[in-house]
């Protein structure tokens, strides 16, 4: 999109773009602030049947999830130091294993997904029809809440393998790494919003 | 930076050869100047559809009984006029066309912070209305639940509502981007010795705006979303059917759409802060006063939302705190109006068409502010709500303030944008005649709405007849008004340097450099030494 002599120098500033992210995470969490009302509510509402219904989860599989991500949060934080300390190396790796600890929550994801909708239980479905109207919006929240996370996954995913490949070229460096930087904050934040549904779906009695 | 600029001139933006030549030097560029314009060609295109839209509603509802349409074409056609006028043109509003031209030049910056992401901002506009265009062209026709899309009915009906409402999320994501660009511009951009307190007014209340866009539009966004898991997944948040709970529904809309009246308006009066102030020939009344107003409508903004539903199911108690607290967002509105009076008293005023339309601007508000006393209050509230009444409050705030300030900032930045003057005499002309046909048009409706006019309805009681006939003339008196200052403001000619420059004697920077602006505004950045409005020797 650069236009020449015309277009203006491109113009650097790591504070800015820190700012614009930390603005952009503001929001994301806005979004799933109004998910998370909805489930108050209806939590409120419905005390009884979330209760059972939280325990058809399966918590050894959503630990397992929870630990998954907060390794990979710190290896992302690692990646940044590698980086600063000028060893690319070890930055490529540390990326490369955050994307693959992701790749991994996703495949959890989907095993517990599939045996869920195996059981006849998904929006829609007519056994979940059948059941009370707190079931319904248990399991309604269960996959709307993680599966928007999921979706925020693969975002982080598609991020963290651009932040990569600029890596490698070198565009991302040493000097001029406030992308890794982001891509760093943005995986924290879907870290973060899994700490928050972890406990709600499954823990909470 | 002094006034030399008659001598040495650079080519303008609007000329400006890049890598790129015809339309794509256009839709490519990431200058916030072309973007801005890119923005406010969109929005008056959108704006002009909504008003054919009404143009025919009013001609239904001429008389009682079936005129030209029947009951479901009336219903498609007030929700997509409401879907169109409302987030095709009066969200992005001031703020993404002369916010977007303007930000940079009165902050002393070449552009704005992120100028990509300023672009991809008006692709996602763009995006947004397509998407919204397909839904009312395809599936089994336009919704017809009224732009608010409202739960159960968004959910029931068999109208195309899925992708109308997608494409309001698209367009949610395109605000809250403007938004985020904004508020980093403001705050890592600006030239030095401009601190906070030396900004020019109207960069304060897009501060305040883009602060709400960033925060409240998430939260419709996400509503939105569950809209659309409802229809295609059927999990029944909204559906009490399945024990969702419709209330629900309306507490997250009006969470963001009622700061989104503030989204509009604020920018509206940060435009007329700033005609005022120049067209007085004072500096500014209230400096701080003004500017702080700004950030309180914006905080306070968000507590209000619950007065869209007094009649909706509410506790006692919350509609009690909730009308209390929509009076308070009276107080920073009042500050800004009685420091407009100020400023202009003992002030050399020049009678300028911006200058009348910033007039027509506070009449027009003022009587929609007054009435909006009526509907803050509970007690009278239950009585008019959902009749006409609500219909011409609505209009006379957000079409009698926030469209003609957009007018206003039109006629104002004109040779600044465009390196043209119109005739000022047509658009004075222009002007009173839109006035005439506002009032004719909205003024019977608060009438009608007393006497219990329902909103949202194709036909009426024979009673309600006369007014509804004045309304429908000031329809055609308003229509034919717009295409006169529109025309008008195409045939504007080229100016000289000296009509153009700096024709109202304005002090902040924007009018500091030629017209139409350099594509990097500025040669050097210019230093600021003295506060935003002070009269200094050119």
């Amino acid at each position: 999109m650069e236009q020449n002599h015309t277009e203006h120098v491109d113009h650097f500033d790591p504070v800015a773009s820190k700012i614009g992210m930390w603005l952009f995470i503001f929001t994301e969490i806005l979004l799933f602030g109004g998910l998370f009302i909805v489930y108050s509510v209806y939590r409120y509402k419905h005390p009884v049947e979330f209760h059972l219904a939280h325990q058809e989860l399966d918590v050894t599989i959503g630990l397992i999830n929870t630990i998954i991500l907060l390794v990979s949060s710190m290896t992302v934080a690692m990646s940044i130091t590698a980086l600063q300390t000028g060893n690319k190396k070890l930055t490529l790796i540390f990326i490369a294993v955050t994307i693959l600890l992701a790749l991994v929550f996703l495949v959890n994801k989907y095993f517990e997904w599939g045996a869920k909708i195996h059981h006849d239980i998904y929006p829609g479905s007519e056994f979940l029809m059948s059941l009370s109207k707190g079931d319904m919006l248990f399991f309604g929240l269960y996959f709307f809440m993680t599966g928007l996370h999921a979706i925020h996954i693969i975002v982080g995913v598609a991020l963290l393998g651009v932040v990569f490949a600029k890596v490698k070229n070198g565009s991302v460096n040493q000097n001029r790494f406030s992308l890794l930087e982001n891509g760093g904050l943005y995986w924290h934040l879907v870290d973060l919003i899994w700490i928050f549904l972890f406990p709600l779906f499954y823990l909470i009695h | 930076m002094t006034g030399n600029f008659t001598t040495h001139r650079m080519p303008s933006y609007l000329e400006q050869q890049g890598k790129y030549t015809g339309i794509r030097a256009w839709i490519l560029s990431t200058d916030h100047k072309r973007i801005a314009l890119l923005y406010l060609y969109s929005q008056l295109f959108f704006f002009f559809a909504g008003v054919v839209m009404g143009i025919f509603m009013k001609l239904e509802l001429i008389a009682p009984g079936q005129q030209i349409m029947g009951p479901q074409t009336y219903n498609a056609l007030f929700t997509v006029h409401g879907l169109t006028m409302i987030f095709l043109f009066i969200i992005p509003g001031l703020a993404a066309s002369f916010g977007n031209f303007m930000i940079p030049i009165m902050i002393g910056a070449k552009d704005v912070a992120f100028p990509k992401l300023n672009l991809f901002s008006w692709y996602l506009f763009i995006l947004g209305a397509i998407i919204i265009l397909v839904g009312i062209f395809t599936g089994d026709g336009p919704p017809d639940t009224g732009w608010t899309f409202y739960a159960p009915y968004s959910l029931k009906t068999n109208t195309n509502v899925v992708l109308t409402v997608f494409g309001a999320f698209v367009l949610g994501f395109s605000s809250i981007l403007t938004g985020l660009n904004f508020i980093v511009t403001i705050h890592r951009m600006r030239a030095p010795g401009m601190g906070f307190f030396r900004m020019p007014l109207f960069i304060w209340s897009l501060y305040g705006t883009a602060w709400i866009q960033l925060l409240a539009t998430p939260v419709v966004g996400i509503t939105f979303l569950m809209v659309v898991a409802d229809r295609l997944l059927h999990i029944g948040f909204f559906d009490p059917a399945q024990g969702g709970d419709p209330i629900l529904y309306q507490h997250l809309f009006w969470i963001y759409s009622h700061p989104a009246v503030y989204i509009m308006i604020l920018p509206a009066m940060g435009a007329i802060t700033e005609i005022i102030t120049t067209f007085s020939h004072r500096t500014v009344f209230g400096y701080k006063a003004i500017a702080m107003s700004s950030l309180a409508i914006a905080f306070v903004g968000y507590l209000v939302w619950g007065h869209h539903m007094f009649t909706s199911g509410m506790s006692e108690t919350a509609r009690l705190v909730f009308s209390f607290l929509t009076f308070l967002v009276a107080i920073p509105s009042a500050i800004k109006v009685f420091n407009w009076t100020a400023t202009m008293y003992k002030g050399s005023i020049s009678l300028e068409p911006p200058f009348w339309w910033a007039m027509a601007f506070i009449f027009i508000f003022m009587i929609g502010g007054l009435t909006g006393l009526v509907l803050g209050s509970v007690s009278t509230d239950v009585h008019v709500t959902d009749t006409m009444f609500v219909v011409a409050h609505f209009h006379y705030i957000v079409f009698g303030g926030a469209g003609l300030a957009f007018f206003a900032a039109l006629h104002y930045w004109y040779p600044k944008m465009f390196g043209k003057m119109y005739n000022k005499k047509v658009a004075n002309r222009g002007l009173l005649l839109l006035f005439i046909g506002f009032n004719l048009l909205y003024f019977p409706m608060f009438i009608l709405g007393m006497m219990g006019m329902p909103r949202r309805y194709y036909d009426y009681l024979p009673e309600f007849a006369t007014p509804n006939l004045i309304s429908t003339i000031g329809s055609w008196v308003l229509g034919t008004a717009l295409v006169i200052v529109v025309v008008n403001l195409l045939r504007a000619k080229k100016g000289t340097p000296e009509e153009i420059d700096d024709p109202w004697g304005g002090r902040t920077l924007e009018w500091k450099i030629q017209s139409p602006p350099w594509i990097e505004n500025f040669e050097e950045i210019p230093t600021v030494e003295h506060e935003p409005y002070e009269l200094t020797e050119k």
